[in-house]
């Protein structure tokens, strides 16, 4: 049993769903309770689609557990079919239906349809969203996919887009950046997918000469196995960032046997902002990243290439690319914290207390907490994170939309400096939040005081004078300070914090 | 006959005897542990720790999630494979979470047990667990226990479950208390505050002193006896009134207090009670209904004679269907209700035109079927529902705001209709 307060993925059924919801003539039926509809508010509330998600529930109740569930799913699944008219029918389980066994696969099979039926087995207890949609992307491949006819030649190359599908973090706009680079690079898209496909073009992915895997967490499984299958390629290159955009417009050449365009002039507009000069202020700000794989990975690199941040930490609750956040934690010399336990995340923020986070939408709960300023580079996100505007992570124009995204929240330059020299004034003073945000910061002053009065026994004293030297420090650097400080005289045996204790450790830490 | 209220042709029985329209299929609702998220704001030392699986977490913050907490007042105990498989003892999972829990919050002075249907289909005792619980953290906290899992609870059910679960522990009247020889009010179920001070204040001045229940804290419950008389502000707490019931109280029948000619009945039915002389009870009255009169006649222009549709929901939409038909002029095309409690509701009921469409439950796909037929000018319907109906040029008002929004009372009736209005409006606006 696990203690959570948030949590980063839903159930794997709910994987399954976006997507079923992405795709546009495929039916799931779903056994499960009354109640667990509110999965279609995901869909209509927070991406806002205008219609019904093409899910059928059975929705039993308790009196149904003493009589027949499984009568009661192989009605939903021909009314289903009848009203619908799917071209491929899932069929599957939610966490309490898994607990009665009622073979949700084999039922639907008695039925004998005359359309493909692909069960999912998708053990809630152990797996969750993304495993979900992945595993679900994967069987309707194996299931659908036809062995391509003796390829005509073209004049040329395709590939298809995997990973993209409903309620992804900005698939939507990444897609059409994507789409965009690709055709200007001269290569054609046979199939996107799961987003917007049909069974048909389901059938014909093997027609694509390779693949470009753009959300490795939805669309690696099923890239793999087409690999393995058809012999296709796929692209490892992930384009977030300028950097990896490039990076990644060499791997779609090389695999589309087509010569590298002029890079140099495939800039984003946010590398020259990163060098302009208002920026400098932005150099070594210690930062913090957490969400998928991905989007974390990813993101260090910018964070640290393209920003000039230093990352002090980083982790993802994606435990199937654990290896990969973990090769890239090492480049900077950080541990990556490996986990779904939103505590533990916090936990790691509170120790570190750096001066941004990336994350989740649960980060921004941990920022307000500790008044750090926070942007999100990842699912999960709520309905905000899915804007009305042109938003891509992905390709040039993403990169500006990141360098945009990522500076908001923090400080700006002058600000920051007056707030070193003058601390008392009564509009700009650290309690409140930077002022081109408007709005007040939460009491992270308590918060700070709070902590040091719990971890007070362990701990060296402060005189009153360090106390106050302290207050004199930048907040979002304070926490870093005292820590700082405690950890130097800790490690020198000195009892009592003074003043120059306080600028001892500064001069420590600052070799 | 008041003459503020505009009263249609009266009918005789109403709806009493009506036989409600009963389709079973998928139900679009939610559980009851949804609940949780208006009872953690009104409980406010309390925490409510979900015992379930994944979905359940991720329904309760996908629900809540758009808030921002710094101490959010709910979260879910995972069940995992260890438990399932008898690999772990669950007691003892269960202790060690809830003492990391209260570690964390030394503030929380009452700790619910929310049970699910994971944890109802593995049979995981959470009385048991609560009584254990208890013994170990009492008096510093209260530990108890109900269920709002969606295979028995639909919805504001998870909050009759919460409340009923409350009931036995109240203090009991003591007779030596001078104060408590006599009847005393309580009002049962969730209100706003500022509708629960408005109501305070109407009814003290007919002299009547009034508990509400739940309270604001966990540590001033209201005390209960056979001299309470309670006046339900929700339709949908049936188990609470009988658990009251148990401990002697008496239901004081009424109507609900929406909208005004519902509100005075709901407050006459205390002022009969309690001896109040009509003529003070008129003068309480008067002027807020007259308030409330002159505020409501905006929306009823825009409301007058424009056809609704009611999906199953919270147990609201019988007393909100007579609001909008007795004092908006709206004629109902169906009022589907997820769950019909004919004694709650019989003072609702007669209020109904004979002949009024009412479902009960639902089968989802039948009834968007009907509603498209039927081509209301209103749809109200949970936000499962709402975008695809306006994509099809429904207008529709989504249901869950009417349990978060204050709408009882007189001060509120015209923001009750208000509510209504309000998309009718919207979509003229944006057409023009
Ligand atoms: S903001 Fe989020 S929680 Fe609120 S209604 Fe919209 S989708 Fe639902
Ligand atoms: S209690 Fe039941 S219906 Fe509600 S979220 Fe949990 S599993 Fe779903």
């Amino acid at each position: 049993m696990q203690l959570t307060l948030w949590t980063y993925e839903g159930p794997p059924h709910v994987g399954a769903m976006r997507i079923a919801t992405a795709m546009r003539d495929v039916h799931y039926v779903l056994h499960a309770p009354q109640g667990d509809t509110y999965a279609d508010l995901l869909f209509t509330m927070i991406e806002r689609l205008p219609r019904r998600p093409p899910v059928t529930y059975t929705t039993f109740q308790a009196r149904d557990l003493g009589g027949d569930t499984a009568e009661l799913f192989k009605d939903a699944a021909r009314q289903a079919i009848e009203r619908f008219k799917p071209a491929a029918m899932l069929v599957g389980s939610s966490c309490t239906a898994e607990l009665i066994q009622d073979d949700p696969g084999g039922l639907a099979h008695a039925l004998k349809l005359d359309i493909p039926v692909i069960p999912l087995e998708l053990p809630s207890y152990q797996r969750k969203e993304n495993w979900g949609a992945s595993e679900t992307f994967y069987q309707l491949c194996r299931h659908l996919v036809l062995k391509p006819e003796e390829k005509t030649a073209k004049s040329r190359p395709s590939c298809n887009i995997l990973g993209p599908s409903a309620l992804g973090f900005r698939h939507r706009d990444d897609v059409k950046e994507i789409t965009q680079l690709l055709n200007k690079l001269g290569v054609d898209i046979n199939v996107v997918a799961p987003l917007e496909a049909t069974v048909a073009d389901i059938r014909k992915l093997a027609d694509a000469d390779f693949n470009v895997v753009l959300y490795p967490e939805i669309g690696m499984s099923t890239a793999l196995w087409l690999l393995r299958q058809f012999d296709q390629p796929h692209t490892k290159t992930v384009p977030l960032g300028s950097n990896a955009t490039q990076d990644f417009i060499r791997e779609v050449c090389a695999l589309a046997g087509i010569e590298v365009p002029a890079i140099e002039e495939m800039t984003a507009r946010a590398r020259w902002y990163a060098q302009s000069v208002d920026s400098t202020y932005l150099t070594g700000k210690r930062v913090y990243l957490f969400g998928d794989a991905t989007h974390v990975v990813s993101a260090a690199r910018i964070a640290s290439e393209e920003m000039g941040f230093e990352v002090v930490g980083l982790g993802t609750y994606s435990r199937e690319f654990a290896r990969e956040v973990r090769d890239c934690a090492k480049k900077y010399g950080v541990e990556a914290l490996i986990t779904d336990d939103y505590l533990e995340v916090e936990a790691q923020i509170t120790e570190l207390h750096p001066e941004l986070i990336l994350g989740t939408q649960m980060e921004r709960h941990i920022a307000k907490r500790h008044g750090i300023p926070c942007a999100v580079i990842s699912a999960p996100v709520h309905v905000q994170d899915f804007p009305a505007r042109y938003a891509p992570q992905m390709g040039l124009e993403g990169a500006n939309v990141l360098f945009d995204t990522w500076v908001h929240p923090l400080m700006m330059g002058l600000e920051e400096h007056l707030l070193g020299m003058f601390k008392q004034d009564f509009e700009f003073h650290e309690g409140a939040s930077p002022s081109h945000l408007g709005s007040a910061r939460p009491a992270e002053i308590i918060v700070e005081q709070a902590v040091t009065q719990k971890e007070a026994s362990n701990q060296a004293t402060w005189s009153v004078e360090a106390e106050k030297e302290l207050g004199k420090i930048p907040f979002f650097v304070r926490g870093k300070a005292r820590r700082n400080t405690e950890k130097y005289a800790l490690d020198q045996g000195v009892a009592t914090i003074t003043v120059d204790t306080l600028y001892d450790a500064k001069a420590h830490y600052s070799r | 006959m008041s003459p503020v209220i505009p009263i249609r042709a009266e009918t005789t029985t109403g709806c009493t005897d009506v036989t409600p329209l009963v389709q079973r299929g998928q139900r679009e609702v939610f559980c009851g542990l949804t609940g949780i998220i208006w009872l953690h704001r009104k409980i406010q030392d309390a925490f409510f720790l979900v015992v379930g699986s994944r979905t359940c977490a991720h329904l309760i913050q996908s629900a809540a999630g758009v808030m921002i907490f710094a101490e959010p007042r709910f979260g879910t105990a995972i069940i995992d494979e260890r438990d399932l498989a008898g690999l772990a003892d669950v007691h003892e999972e269960l202790d060690r979470v809830v003492h990391q829990l209260l570690n964390r919050r030394p503030d929380i002075r009452m700790l619910f047990l929310v049970g699910s249907c994971p944890s109802e289909v593995i049979k995981l005792d959470l009385s048991r667990a609560a009584q254990r619980l208890n013994q170990i953290h009492h008096p510093a906290v209260r530990v108890l226990n109900y269920s709002g899992s969606g295979i028995e609870t639909t919805f504001t059910q998870g909050e009759d479950a919460c409340l009923a679960a409350l009931v036995p522990g109240l203090p009991s009247m003591n007779p030596q208390v001078p104060s408590q020889t006599k009847p005393q009010l309580m009002v049962v179920g969730t209100l706003a505050d500022v509708v629960e001070d408005q109501l305070r204040h109407l009814l003290e001045q007919m002299n009547i002193t009034v508990n509400f229940f739940p309270p604001r804290n966990s540590q001033k419950m209201p005390a209960v006896g056979a001299n309470t008389r309670f006046l339900l502000a929700q339709p949908f707490l049936a188990d609470t009134a009988r658990a009251l019931q148990d401990r002697g109280a008496q239901h004081l029948p009424a109507t609900f207090p929406l909208g005004i000619e519902g509100t005075t009945s709901w407050l006459q039915a205390a002022a009969q009670e309690f001896g109040v002389s009509p003529l003070l009870f008129e003068k309480v009255t008067a002027a807020p209904k007259q308030r409330a009169e002159k505020a409501l006649a905006v929306h009823r222009q825009m409301l007058d004679g424009k056809r609704i549709f009611f999906f199953p929901d919270s147990q609201l939409e019988i007393p909100l269907a007579r609001f909008l038909n007795r004092e908006m002029n709206m004629d109902l095309v169906e009022v589907g209700t997820p769950y019909l409690h004919r004694q709650h509701m019989a003072a609702e009921l007669a209020l109904l035109p004979t002949g009024t469409r009412i479902s009960e439950g639902q089968d989802v796909d039948l009834q968007l079927d009907r509603c498209v037929e039927d081509k209301p000018d209103m749809v109200v319907c949970g936000l499962g529902l709402a975008n695809p109906l306006e994509a099809q040029g429904m207008t529709t008002k989504w249901a869950i705001e009417l349990v978060f929004t204050p709408i009882q009372g007189y001060e509120q009736a015209a923001d009750l209709a208000g509510l209504f209005s309000r998309p009718l409006r919207r979509r003229e606006k944006l057409a023009a």
